[in-house]
């Protein structure tokens, strides 16, 4: 059976071209870039590389990209960093929508004595603008939103969030794991202070992130130990990893509006396809600012575990905001925040698409997803 | 991905008396939409007590369909007295096992059954009447008498396995120390029983 594919706001395939970028540093080239001797100092080139890679991706400096293991940690040091470099500041204000690796952080600083402020969303997740303006105060120390949200695609207004930020003198994180490679993001355009972002989202292996850090703008390291990164993470380079992500960055640049285009047009075939053949659903997310390659739609009266479970069985990858999946006993944070109503919010499906997917594989999942509904539908005591 | 036990997946992609029955006398429904999952079930009783045929309607995940298809089969032909005696053990042991978060779905199928042989007798509409005890979950309508039957039954020994097999406690979490409160003095109980015996 054929892997249809439309998970990708979990993780995604590794592209050949970084795969083939990254079996050097697997073998013959293992060389410590630190290291004095010419064999490792090769490596080090590598490393310079990449990180040039990526911050053209950003539109950044390559001085200001921080590689670290993943997206989590880049958010933990973001947080971490800004409450140290500024200990009077007793104030983090972040959204109702966040990932848990900044929502749980959020909490954990709460339990410590800092006072938390969560940004709420109307119904299509858009963020409370109004809430926001009035939660920034001289005791904020730092600012953190999602530039896209995983489970609705929503792509928040950073550019302009950011600004008022700087207005008021407050550091502005972004968590950027979703957007990256999927919208434009110009750092030399816009007032972030640091950025998060993980490779395994744009065709990278999991195990390597980046954190941007403006220039300029106080830092305090997170992980101690050695001078790697500039005294700013310490810790031997991935190498083979950092390497990949940078060719990963440089694939996402070039192809960055083929993709967007053709992306997006697949997934609003989708769309279309399946709130054409199946009464009762709807889309959840802001449908004029959303990633081009994400579709959360929400199936009345049926539950998403079941239905990802009969996807499965026709060798369809999703996922879902219904409460089965997660192991607790609530639909997702995020359709709760937006107020989805509970015969739509257990039946959310989540569709995210990739540059590897075809016009046949989705096709193929407008032509068998209505039986799966129905069947589910059939069995359900709630019916209209 | 879930643990699901070969014989959970084939009554999940194959349900055995599914749908409702036009013919039934009894009806027990349990859960809702706002929970997550719910249970209709149907059965047609004959005048000596037994139970001719079962049927059920689910909205939940596979787990919750595989329960209600197994319960359906396992009161074919059954006495209701003697399909009263059923727990949720007795499911979960025919479904060769379940998750642990998923525990709660065969006790909606123990709860259904009652509620639906209540229905029969003509009693309300009430499952374990003698449970009608103080509410605890606001969340979930889960209450002190409900919690107690479900740990006695089960021998659960944690906060995380009354969590998983009542739901109890599993939303917002207000209710969580009351909760432990109850297994506390439940648990304390069973070594002073033990004790005696």
């Amino acid at each position: 059976m054929k892997t249809i594919y439309l998970d990708n706001n979990a993780t995604t395939a590794i592209a050949s071209e970084v795969r083939e970028a990254m079996m050097p540093y697997l073998g013959e080239l293992y060389g410590n870039p630190s290291s004095m001797h010419t064999f490792g100092g090769q490596v080090a080139h590598a490393v310079a590389e990449a990180r040039e890679q990526i911050a053209a991706l950003l539109g950044a400096q390559p001085e200001e990209i921080i590689f670290t293991s993943c997206g989590s940690e880049s958010d933990n040091t973001a947080i971490w960093s800004a409450l140290q470099t500024q200990p009077e500041k007793r104030h983090i204000v972040t959204t109702a929508l966040e990932h848990p690796a900044v929502l749980n952080v959020a909490q954990f600083w709460e339990r410590q004595g800092y006072r938390v402020t969560r940004i709420g969303v109307d119904d299509k997740g858009r963020l409370d603008q109004d809430a926001y303006a009035n939660s920034l105060t001289e005791d904020t120390a730092i600012v953190s939103v999602m530039f896209a949200n995983n489970e609705t695609g929503n792509v928040h207004p950073i550019g302009k969030m950011a600004e008022m930020a700087k207005e008021k003198g407050i550091v502005f994180h972004t968590d950027a794991v979703q957007a990256v490679g999927k919208v434009d993001i110009d750092l030399s355009k816009i007032s972030v202070d640091m950025l998060s972002l993980s490779g395994h989202k744009l065709h990278a292996p999991k195990g390597i992130g980046v954190l941007y850090v403006r220039k300029g703008v106080r830092f305090r390291a997170f992980m101690r130990g050695g001078h790697q990164e500039r005294g700013r993470r310490a810790g031997t380079e991935n190498v083979p990893y950092i390497v990949g992500l940078g060719v990963a960055a440089k694939l996402a640049a070039e192809g960055f509006a083929a993709e967007r285009s053709q992306v997006g047009a697949l997934r609003d075939r989708l769309q279309k396809g399946l709130l054409d053949a199946i009464p009762d659903c709807r889309v959840n997310g802001d449908i004029e600012n959303r990633l081009p390659n994400t579709a959360n739609i929400s199936f009345k009266n049926v539950e998403g575990e079941a239905i990802l479970l009969m996807l499965d069985q026709l060798g369809i990858c999703a996922s879902s905001g219904s409460a089965c999946t997660s192991g607790s006993l609530e639909p997702s944070h995020v359709l709760r925040a937006m107020g989805v109503p509970f015969n739509y919010a257990h039946g959310s499906i989540r569709f995210s698409l990739s540059r590897y997917n075809t016009e046949e594989e989705i096709d193929f999942v407008v032509s068998h997803m209505p039986d799966v509904i129905k069947t589910l539908r059939n069995l359900s005591p709630f019916k209209g | 991905m879930w643990d699901y036990s070969k014989t959970v997946q084939e009554h999940f992609l194959h349900p055995h008396n599914a749908g409702p029955m036009d013919d039934a006398n009894a009806v027990g429904e349990v859960g809702s939409l706002a929970c997550g999952d719910a249970l209709r079930l149907y059965l047609k009783v004959s005048d000596k007590g037994v139970i001719e045929k079962a049927s059920f309607e689910t909205f939940g995940c596979a787990s919750a369909i595989a329960s209600s298809s197994m319960l359906t089969d396992m009161i074919t032909g059954m006495q209701v007295d003697e399909a009263l005696k059923l727990t949720n053990k007795d499911i979960v042991a025919r479904l060769g096992g379940l998750p642990r978060e998923k525990m709660h779905c065969s006790v909606m199928g123990e709860e259904a059954l009652e509620a639906a042989i209540r229905n029969w007798k003509g009693e309300p509409p009430v499952p374990h009447a003698q449970e009608i005890g103080k509410l605890v979950c606001k969340c979930f309508g889960v209450t002190d008498a409900q919690i107690i039957r479900v740990i006695r039954e089960n021998d659960l020994k944690t906060l995380e396995d009354v969590i998983s097999y009542t739901k109890a406690g599993g939303s917002c979490g207000e209710c969580q120390d009351e909760i432990a409160e109850i297994l506390d003095a439940e648990l304390k109980n069973r070594a002073e029983q033990k004790k005696i015996a």
